[in-house]
C-alpha cells in the first residue's frame, strides 16, 4: 500500500462529498450520454458498426420475445391469481425446434461476420506502412517509405490530472486523449501498421478506424485501416501496461495526400532540438543531430529537463525520488551520481526484469541531455556527459 | 407423510451424535455441513474485501481526475478484485453449497473423503491471507490484472511471487476438492438414485468438478512458468530467449474460459432447483438440460481464442473461435428456455429465492446476449478491453453466479438453520441489489461501446457521466449486502422456527427425507429412491 493513498483518501471523501454537487453540475455542461459506437470513420469500422447494429436488434428481438412470454407467466400463472399448476414435461419437438432455431439464427450472423474478418485480415498492398512500437508510455511510429521516426506522448499536463492535494486545473476538452505528436496518414490511402512493442503488452485501439491490435514484445503484428476523410481520431491503449496504462492515448490525423506530403517534408526538415518532447530518430544522423558538438552544461540541463518531463517523469517524479521500490529514486541514487559510464549503459539498455526500458530510441544529443539532468537536478553533483560520450558508449 | 414421520425418527437417533464444542468443533471437524458452513463464511467474508477493494474503484472512477488513489494501486486494486471474487468469493461459494448438499441430495452420509475435505478448505484461508497481504508488501499487490500477464508481471516485486503461491494452494485445494465431489456422486449414491435421477445441482456439480480437474493443472503451469522466468532464468515467456508472452494468453485462457463455467454451471443447478419448487411443477427437460449442460462444458474447453481476437491470430484462428463462441449459445439457449417452459401454466409464488431465480434468468440473458456480440470478431475488435467486457463479465458473474447463490442460501436457510429468514427483509435485498447492480453495470455497456478501456484510474471527459452514474450503482449495490449479512444473522438467531417443508415444491431428498433444520448427522442408512 502506498504512502499517500490512506492520508489522501480520507482529505479526499470529504473534498469530494462537499464537491460532488457542484462537480455534477458543472459535467451537465459538457453531458454526453453517448449510447452507441463512436461514428465509423473506416470502411471496416462501418462494417463492424452495422455487425453490431444487426446483432445487436436481433438480441433485442429474442429478449422481448422470450421476456415478454417469461412475464406474461408470472403475472398469469400465479398461484395468487388462482393459477393451478400443469403437469406437462418433456416434449421432444419442442426441444428440437428451440435447439435448430437459435442454430439457424447464428448461421445468419456468423456470415456477414466471416466476410469482415476475411477483409480485416487482409493487410496486403498497402499505400503506406508505418511501424509502431509501444513504450512504457509512448507510441512511437516509424514511417517506413517516408523516413519519418518519432515518438508520440499525453501531452494533458499533470496538474490537470492531480488532484490528490487540491482541485486540478481546468481539464482540456481533449483530456486524456491528446497528444504532442500525432500520427499523421493520407486519408483515402491503405495504411498498414506493423505493431510491436519494447517492453510490456500494449494495445493500439482507436475505435473510430476499426483497429485495436495487441503490440506483443518481441513479436511483429500487422493490421490496417483507411481513413475515409480528413479528421482527428483519438484512441487509447487498450491493453494494461503498467501504472501509466491510463495515460498513453493515441491520436491519428487523416490529411488529403497534399498535405500528407507537405507534412512529411517538414518533418524531414526539422531538427531534433526542435522536436524536444518527441525524441528524433534513434542513431540516425538526421541533419541537426551532431553528436561531436560540444554542450555547455547549461544547455544540457534545459534540454534535459524537458526531455526528463516528457519520457522519466512519471516513474522517477518530478523531485526525483521516484515511488520505491518499483521506481527508484535519482535523487542522491548510486547511479545518478556515480560513474558515467555505467548510467549511460543502463539508460541505452533498459533493466531486464524491471521497468526501466532501453531509451537506446532517443539521440545522443537528447540522451546526453538528459542523464546530465539527472546527474546535475536535486542535491545531484555528478556533472555532464557530452553526446560524444553517449555515441561511444552506443557504438561499444 | 410417513416420510416426515421417518424423518423425526431420525432426527432422534441423530441427538446422539456428538462432536468437539468450541473453536476445536470448526478446526477438526469432518462433517460436510459443518465444512459447508466453514467455506460459505469465508467466501462471505471474501465478498466483502473484494466489495471493498470494488468500492474504492469505483469511488476513484466517480469523476475524472486522480482523487483517492494513485494509478499502481488502482491497477492492483482491479487485479485483486478480480482473484479475489473468483477464487475467494464466487468459487468457494459453490463449493460450499456442493458440501451442504450433494451428500443430503443423493442420500449419502458424509462426503467421501471427509478428512480431505477439512483439508481442502484449511488451504483456502492461507491463499486468501497471501492474496491480502501482497497489498502490504513493497511494491504493493500485484497489478497486472487478474490475468496475470508477462512480461508485465515480471516487473514487479514479491507480491507476485505470493500471488502466485495464492494460486497454487487454491489449485491444490480445489483439486482435492473435485476429487471428493466426484468420488462421493460416483461412489455414494443412495439404492435407487440412478445417475439420471440425481438433482441438476448434483449434475452441474459433478460436472464442474471434472472441469476444474482438467483445468486447475494448466493455471498451475501457468504461474510456475512465471515463477521460473522470474527467478530460475528461464524464457517461456520471453522473446529475447526464445519464448512468447502470447503463449501465457493461450494457457491462461484455456484454463481461464473453463472457469467461467465453473462459476456458472453451479448456478444453473440451483437456478433448476428453485424454478420448479416455486412453480409448483417439474423442470421442464430434465434430461436435455444435463446434455446442455455437458455440451457447455465441453464446448467451453475449445473457445479460449475468443479472448485474444486482438493479438493477431491467423484470419482461420479467428473464425474458429468465433464460430465455437457463437455455439455456446445453443445449448445455453436450451437451458433459458427450459426454465421459463418450466414456469409456464405453473402456480407461482415469489419468495426472496424466486425472485432471485428471475433476476438471474433476465440478467443473465443479457449477459449471454452482450457475450454473443462481443463473440463476433469484427465487433470484438471494436470492444476488447472497454467497459463492454466489464459489463458483460458482471451481469455473467454478479447477476448471474452471484444471484444464484443469494436465491440458494434463501431457499436452503431453512434447512440449515431451521429457522425462516425474514421475507420482507429478504425482498427488499433482492430489490436493492438488483437496482443497484443495474445502474452499475448497465452504463458501463455504453462506456465501452463509446471507446473507454478497462483497468484505467481516470477517463477523457466524454465518460464523465456514465461513470458516475456507475459509481453511484456500485454504492448501492455494496450496501445492500450488508443487508443480506442482517438477514441471515438474524435469521439464525430470530427463533423463528420454519415448517419442516417451508417450500410447498421442494421434492429433493434433503426436503422429503430429512427433519428442517437438517441433523448433524444424515442418512447413515441410506434411503431407498423409487
Amino acid at each position: 500500500m502506498t504512502d499517500n493513498m490512506g492520508a489522501n483518501m480520507l482529505r479526499n471523501t470529504l473534498r469530494t462529498a462537499a464537491t460532488a454537487a457542484a462537480a455534477s453540475a458543472s459535467f451537465a455542461a459538457t453531458a454526453a450520454y453517448d449510447v452507441d459506437i463512436l461514428p465509423p470513420a473506416s470502411p471496416i469500422a462501418q462494417q463492424i458498426y452495422d455487425l453490431h447494429f444487426a446483432i445487436l436488434w436481433v438480441c433485442v428481438g429474442i429478449f422481448v420475445i422470450v421476456f415478454g412470454a417469461m412475464f406474461y407467466s408470472v403475472f398469469t400463472h400465479r398461484k395468487a391469481a388462482g393459477a393451478k399448476a400443469a403437469h406437462f414435461h418433456e416434449n421432444t419437438t419442442v426441444e428440437i425446434i428451440w435447439t435448430v432455431i437459435p442454430f439457424i439464427i447464428l448461421i445468419g450472423m456468423a456470415y456477414p461476420a466471416t466476410k469482415t474478418v476475411l477483409e480485416m485480415k487482409d493487410a496486403s498492398n498497402p499505400d503506406l506502412t508505418i511501424k509502431v512500437t509501444a513504450y512504457q508510455w509512448a507510441w512511437e511510429y516509424d514511417y517506413l517509405q517516408d523516413g519519418v521516426k518519432f515518438n508520440s506522448l499525453l501531452s494533458t499536463p499533470r496538474a490537470q490530472i492531480e488532484e490528490w492535494d487540491k482541485k486540478g486545473e481546468k481539464k482540456n476538452a481533449d483530456y486524456l486523449l491528446e497528444v504532442d505528436k500525432p500520427m499523421v496518414v493520407p486519408a483515402g490511402k491503405k495504411v498498414r501498421l506493423l505493431v510491436t512493442a519494447n517492453d510490456v503488452i500494449h494495445g493500439w485501439y482507436v475505435p473510430q478506424l476499426g483497429v485495436n491490435q495487441y503490440g506483443i514484445p518481441g513479436f511483429v503484428k500487422d493490421t490496417w485501416f483507411k481513413a475515409d476523410k480528413p479528421g482527428t481520431y483519438r484512441g487509447q491503449c487498450s491493453q494494461i501496461c503498467g501504472k501509466e496504462h491510463g495515460y498513453m492515448p493515441i491520436v491519428v490525423v487523416a490529411k488529403s495526400p497534399e498535405d500528407y506530403a507537405t507534412w512529411v517534408k517538414e518533418q524531414k526538415a526539422a531538427s531534433p532540438a526542435v522536436m524536444v518532447a518527441s525524441a528524433a530518430p534513434a542513431g540516425a544522423a538526421s541533419p541537426a543531430e551532431d553528436p561531436n558538438k560540444k554542450w555547455s552544461a547549461d544547455e544540457l540541463k534545459a534540454l534535459g529537463e524537458k526531455l526528463y518531463a516528457a519520457n522519466c517523469l512519471a516513474c522517477h517524479q518530478a523531485t526525483g525520488k521516484g515511488v520505491p521500490p518499483a521506481f527508484p529514486a535519482l535523487d542522491g541514487s548510486k547511479i545518478a551520481t556515480g560513474p558515467k559510464g555505467a548510467q549511460i549503459a543502463l539508460v541505452l539498455a533498459g533493466k531486464q526484469g524491471t521497468a526501466m526500458a532501453s531509451f537506446a530510441r532517443l539521440s545522443d544529443t537528447e540522451l546526453a541531455a538528459v542523464i546530465t539532468y539527472t546527474r546535475t537536478a536535486w542535491g545531484n553533483k555528478a556533472g555532464e556527459v557530452q553526446p560524444s560520450e553517449v555515441k561511444a558508449a552506443r557504438k561499444g | 407423510m410417513t416420510a416426515a414421520a421417518h424423518a423425526q425418527d431420525h432426527a432422534h437417533h441423530d441427538d446422539h451424535a456428538h462432536h468437539p464444542t468450541g473453536i476445536k468443533r470448526w478446526l477438526f471437524t469432518t462433517n460436510h455441513k459443518d465444512i459447508g458452513t466453514l467455506y460459505l463464511w469465508f467466501s462471505f467474508t471474501m465478498f466483502l474485501m473484494g466489495g471493498v477493494m470494488a468500492l474504492l474503484i469505483r469511488a476513484e472512477l466517480f469523476q475524472p481526475g486522480l482523487q483517492f488513489v494513485n494509478p499502481e494501486f488502482f491497477n492492483s486494486l482491479t487485479t485483486v478484485h478480480g482473484l479475489v471474487m473468483v477464487f475467494g468469493a464466487i468459487m468457494p461459494a459453490w463449493v460450499g453449497f456442493a458440501n451442504w448438499l450433494i451428500p443430503m441430495q443423493i442420500g449419502a452420509a458424509d462426503m467421501a473423503f471427509p478428512r480431505m475435505n477439512n483439508w481442502s478448505f484449511y488451504l483456502v484461508v492461507p491463499a486468501a491471507i497471501l492474496l491480502v497481504a501482497s497489498f502490504f508488501v513493497p511494491g504493493g499487490a500485484a497489478a497486472s490484472g487478474w490475468t496475470l500477464y508477462p512480461p508485465l508481471i515480471i516487473q514487479q516485486g514479491i507480491s507476485i511471487d505470493m500471488t502466485i503461491l495464492a494460486v497454487h494452494i487454491l489449485g491444490a485445494s480445489s483439486i482435492m476438492g473435485s476429487i471428493n465431489i466426484i468420488t462421493t456422486i460416483l461412489n455414494l449414491r443412495a439404492p435407487g438414485m440412478t445417475l439420471m435421477k440425481m438433482p441438476l445441482f448434483v449434475w452441474t456439480w459433478l460436472i464442474t468438478a471434472y472441469l476444474l480437474i482438467a483445468v486447475m493443472p494448466v493455471l498451475a503451469g501457468a504461474v510456475t512458468m512465471l515463477l521460473t522466468d522470474r527467478h530460475f532464468g528461464t524464457s517461456f515467456f520471453n522473446a529475447a530467449g526464445g519464448g512468447d508472452p502470447t503463449m501465457f494468453m493461450h494457457i491462461f485462457w484455456f484454463f481461464g474460459h473453463p472457469e467461467v463455467y465453473i462459476m456458472i454451471l453451479p448456478a444453473f443447478g440451483v437456478v433448476s432447483a428453485i424454478i420448479p419448487a416455486f412453480a409448483r411443477k417439474p423442470l421442464f427437460g430434465y434430461a436435455s438440460m444435463v446434455y446442455a449442460t455437458a455440451s457447455i462444458a465441453i464446448l467451453s474447453f475449445i473457445v479460449w481464442g475468443h479472448h485474444m481476437f486482438t493479438v493477431g491470430m491467423p484470419a482461420a484462428g479467428n473464425l474458429f473461435f468465433m464460430y465455437a463462441t457463437m455455439l455456446i449459445a445453443v445449448p445455453t439457449g436450451v437451458k433459458i428456455f427450459n426454465w421459463i417452459a418450466t414456469m409456464w401454466k405453473g402456480s407461482m409464488t415469489f419468495e426472496t429465492p424466486m425472485l432471485f431465480s428471475i433476476g438471474f434468468l433476465c440478467l443473465f440473458t443479457i449477459g449471454g446476449f452482450s457475450g454473443l456480440v462481443l463473440a463476433i470478431t469484427p465487433v470484438d475488435i471494436t470492444l476488447h478491453n472497454t467497459y463492454y467486457v466489464v459489463a458483460h463479465f458482471h451481469y455473467v458473474l454478479v447477476s448471474g453466479a452471484l444471484f444464484a447463490i443469494f436465491a440458494g442460501v434463501y431457499f436452503w436457510l431453512p434447512k440449515w438453520t431451521g429457522n425462516m429468514y425474514s421475507e420482507t427483509l429478504g425482498k427488499a435485498h433482492f430489490w436493492l441489489s438488483v437496482i443497484g447492480f443495474n445502474i452499475a453495470f448497465f452504463p458501463q455497456h455504453f462506456l465501452g461501446l463509446a471507446g473507454m478501456p478497462r483497468r484505467i484510474p481516470d477517463y477523457a471527459l466524454q465518460f464523465a457521466e456514465w461513470n458516475m452514474w456507475s459509481s453511484v450503482g456500485a454504492f448501492i449495490f455494496g450496501f445492500s449486502q450488508l443487508l443480506f449479512l442482517y438477514v441471515v444473522i438474524e435469521c439464525i438467531r430470530s427463533g423463528r422456527k420454519s415448517e419442516q417443508l417451508p417450500w410447498e415444491g421442494a421434492d429433493t431428498l434433503e426436503w422429503t427425507h430429512l427433519p428442517t433444520p437438517a441433523p448433524y448427522h444424515t442418512f447413515e442408512t441410506a434411503p431407498v429412491v423409487k
